[in-house]
């Protein structure tokens, strides 16, 4: 195999790799303030579609990324609204939720199907811009994709080292002693979900608009599980999140370079390599306090009446 | 006299409550129905028009009703696969893996042993769709009994992986001549008799049966009373001789198996063939039922119905008003919403 058909089978994998490190970042943000957000499949369609309607309607590929964004937050305003308002039951609300964005992404894109856009523009890092052109055309990647890897920095720093992240943590271990310590658990987990909601509103975006650039429903075709694999699977930390999303892109593209070298391999069985991992991870962790979840991940904050 | 008085007071009382949620599920209804109006007034629907077609499509005819009850039949056996392990604590989320395991293992019986004649080939397959689906669950089960991962987490990661399974047997192996995402025609001998000239195949009665067995092991068995033992305080259960471990691995591996069932129903009476990806969200619906159900046998029936009457009227908006079926899930969704925000002007009173 040569070195080009490598750095090819790479860049395939970036591409698809990238929206899931994104997705996968949001439901940190969201976990961490103890909030299970189930219905992230559905949160992912309705960005990804909402943003392709705007592309395709505007041509400005940018404002689709913007209202995919707005779009994955108001989407998580809803959740927001069972589970934090009205106190309802998080896993219930998730999958009520997914349902919804079934329906929704159904119904913007009905119009939109086949539809073509221009995507995102892809540029040359200014360095990489000397090598010959077969190379160098391997390395035009978009923007979302060169902001990917410092957006899990930020999103960390964010949640490791700033007040706010410090009293949503705090919010997601236990509400009442945040309550106590005189924060707003209701309050927090919104502004939790809305920033966790622009983060999967930029996977989704880029998922449509700059990677596979066209419409079909159901497109997501189980990325927002897998991300939801990935979360735990980084320990709900961002940093690590990263590592999640390179082995997913890294089976993605083993699985390419199989196909290549003419070794079939069944995709499908690659495509598991994900959740069993996780599966495995969390049985080697065990019961162990190690495994280090968010304490009232998945509670529903009665208040303190 | 003071008898009478008392009887009459208690028929009142339960006459107030069968009113109470009559008018409860009303608004839930209207509010639903009314934002789901407001999106077909946007895509320049009529949603008078649309409704009337919807009931007079769903409840309006025989036929109508039947295809319902065809919907309804799979959402009752994972709506149970819920049901079940939620009175032990347990949460299974993981209906729609243990669907398409029972599924996988019921075609490889259907592929397998299509000589056999019906009534041998049948049973075997139910068993097989069980087995299937027990297998799915028992993985949960173990690891969760073991201490080792929570089963919700367990059961979800194992959804995302059953489809794959199916995709890689029926792509790899199983497919047709002539289509690359299914399987052949199965033979007439490991389908599901109809009943009454409909499209209702007799899982629904297999269905039914086990709600009541459900109901009547829950009520009146040695078993019904550890698992509210258990479900009420594990601690305390297991101190009085109830072995928790073995409830945990045998009630998921009976959950699976009722979802499991599901699954081969869903081959061999609905389809006949086995598509890859069939079920798109069936296990993650009877999860919502079960729990707008409360995990009541009743409530589990009431529930899928509605559900089945939604789900068939989408099946009419795609032919009739140019809309996709997909689009009748928001207005699943908005009934779901409106359930769970439980407005305060119809929450019952003993709630929270």
């Amino acid at each position: 195999m040569t070195l080009l058909a490598l750095l090819g089978v790479f860049s395939s994998a970036i591409f698809s790799g990238t929206s899931l490190l994104y997705t996968t970042l949001g439901e940190i943000v969201d976990q961490r303030s103890g909030v299970v957000n189930l219905g992230l499949e559905g949160v992912m369609l309705v960005s990804a579609s909402a943003g392709f309607a705007v592309t395709a309607l505007t041509g400005q590929a940018y404002l689709g990324v913007l209202v995919s964004m707005f779009a994955g937050a108001l989407m998580n305003m809803i959740l927001g609204f069972l589970v934090v308002t009205r106190k309802g039951n998080q896993l219930a609300s998730g999958l009520a939720l997914m349902f919804f964005g079934f329906g929704l992404s159904a119904w913007i894109g009905s119009s939109f199907v086949g539809g073509k856009i221009t995507g995102l523009p892809r540029f040359t890092l200014p360095g990489l811009s000397s090598l010959p052109v077969l190379y160098s055309s391997l390395f035009q990647f978009d923007l979302l994709i060169y902001l990917s890897i410092p957006a899990a920095f930020f999103v960390w720093w964010l949640l490791f080292r700033t007040k706010w992240g410090l009293g949503l943590r705090a919010v997601g271990e236990n509400p009442s002693t945040a309550f106590a310590s005189g924060r707003n658990p209701g309050r927090v987990r919104y502004q939790a979900l809305f920033v966790g909601g622009l983060l999967v509103g930029i996977g989704a975006a880029h998922l449509s608009i700059a990677y596979t650039m066209n419409w079909t429903e159901y497109m997501t075709a189980g990325r927002g599980f897998i991300a939801l694999a990935l979360v735990i699977f980084a320990k709900w930390n961002p940093i690590r999140a990263i590592v999640g999303a390179l082995l997913f892109s890294g089976a993605v593209a083993f699985q390419l370079m199989m196909q290549s070298s003419g070794i079939q391999i069944s995709p499908f069985l690659l495509d598991t390599l994900p959740y069993i991992l996780t599966l495995v991870v969390l049985m080697i962790w065990g019961g162990s306090r190690r495994y280090a979840a968010p304490g009232s991940l998945g509670r529903v904050y009665q208040g303190t009446e | 006299m003071s008898q009478s008085t008392e009887t009459r007071r208690e028929s009142d009382s339960i006459l107030r409550k069968a009113l109470n949620d009559l008018v409860r599920y009303g608004l839930v209804a209207l509010v639903a129905f009314f934002l789901f109006g407001l999106i077909l007034l946007i895509s320049g629907k009529d949603p008078i028009q649309a409704y009337g077609d919807i009931f007079s499509s769903t409840l309006g005819s025989v036929y109508g009703l039947s295809e319902v009850i065809v919907a309804m039949t799979p959402l009752l056996l994972t709506a149970l696969a819920v049901a079940l392990p939620s009175r032990i604590g347990l949460i299974n989320v993981g209906g729609e893996g243990q669907l398409y395991m029972g599924a996988c293992a019921a075609t490889w019986g259907a592929l397998t042993f299509s000589e056999l004649p019906g009534w041998i080939l049948l049973p075997i397959l139910v068993l097989l769709g069980m087995i299937g689906g027990g297998i799915w669950a028992f993985i949960p089960g173990y690891l969760r009994a073991k201490g080792l991962v929570n089963e919700t987490i367990s059961t979800l990661l194992l959804n995302a992986v059953a489809p794959m399974i199916v995709s890689f047997f029926v792509f790899g192996f199983w497919h047709s001549p002539m289509d690359t995402n299914k399987t052949p025609i199965f033979a007439s001998s490991a389908r599901l008799p109809k009943l009454f000239e409909t499209r209702i195949d007799i899982s629904l009665l297999i269905a039914i049966l086990l709600l009541v067995l459900f109901w009547y092991a829950m009520k009146y068995t040695r078993w019904g009373l550890e698992m509210r033992a258990i479900g009420g305080n594990p601690q305390a259960a297991m101190r009085n001789g109830i072995p928790l471990k073995t409830y945990i691995i045998v009630v998921m591996c009976i959950a699976g198996g009722i979802a499991g069932i599901a699954g081969m129903a869903q081959v061999t009476g609905f389809y006949g063939v086995l598509l890859a990806n069939f079920s798109r969200g069936i296990g993650y619906m009877g999860f919502l039922i079960s729990w707008l159900a409360g995990g009541s046998p009743v409530g589990i029936l009431i529930t899928s119905f509605v559900v089945a009457v939604i789900i068939t009227g989408g099946n009419l908006l795609q032919l009739t008003r140019d809309i996709p079926y997909s689009v009748i899930n928001i207005l699943l969704a908005f009934t779901l919403f409106v359930v769970l925000a439980r407005p305060s002007f119809f929450r019952k009173r003993n709630e929270t």
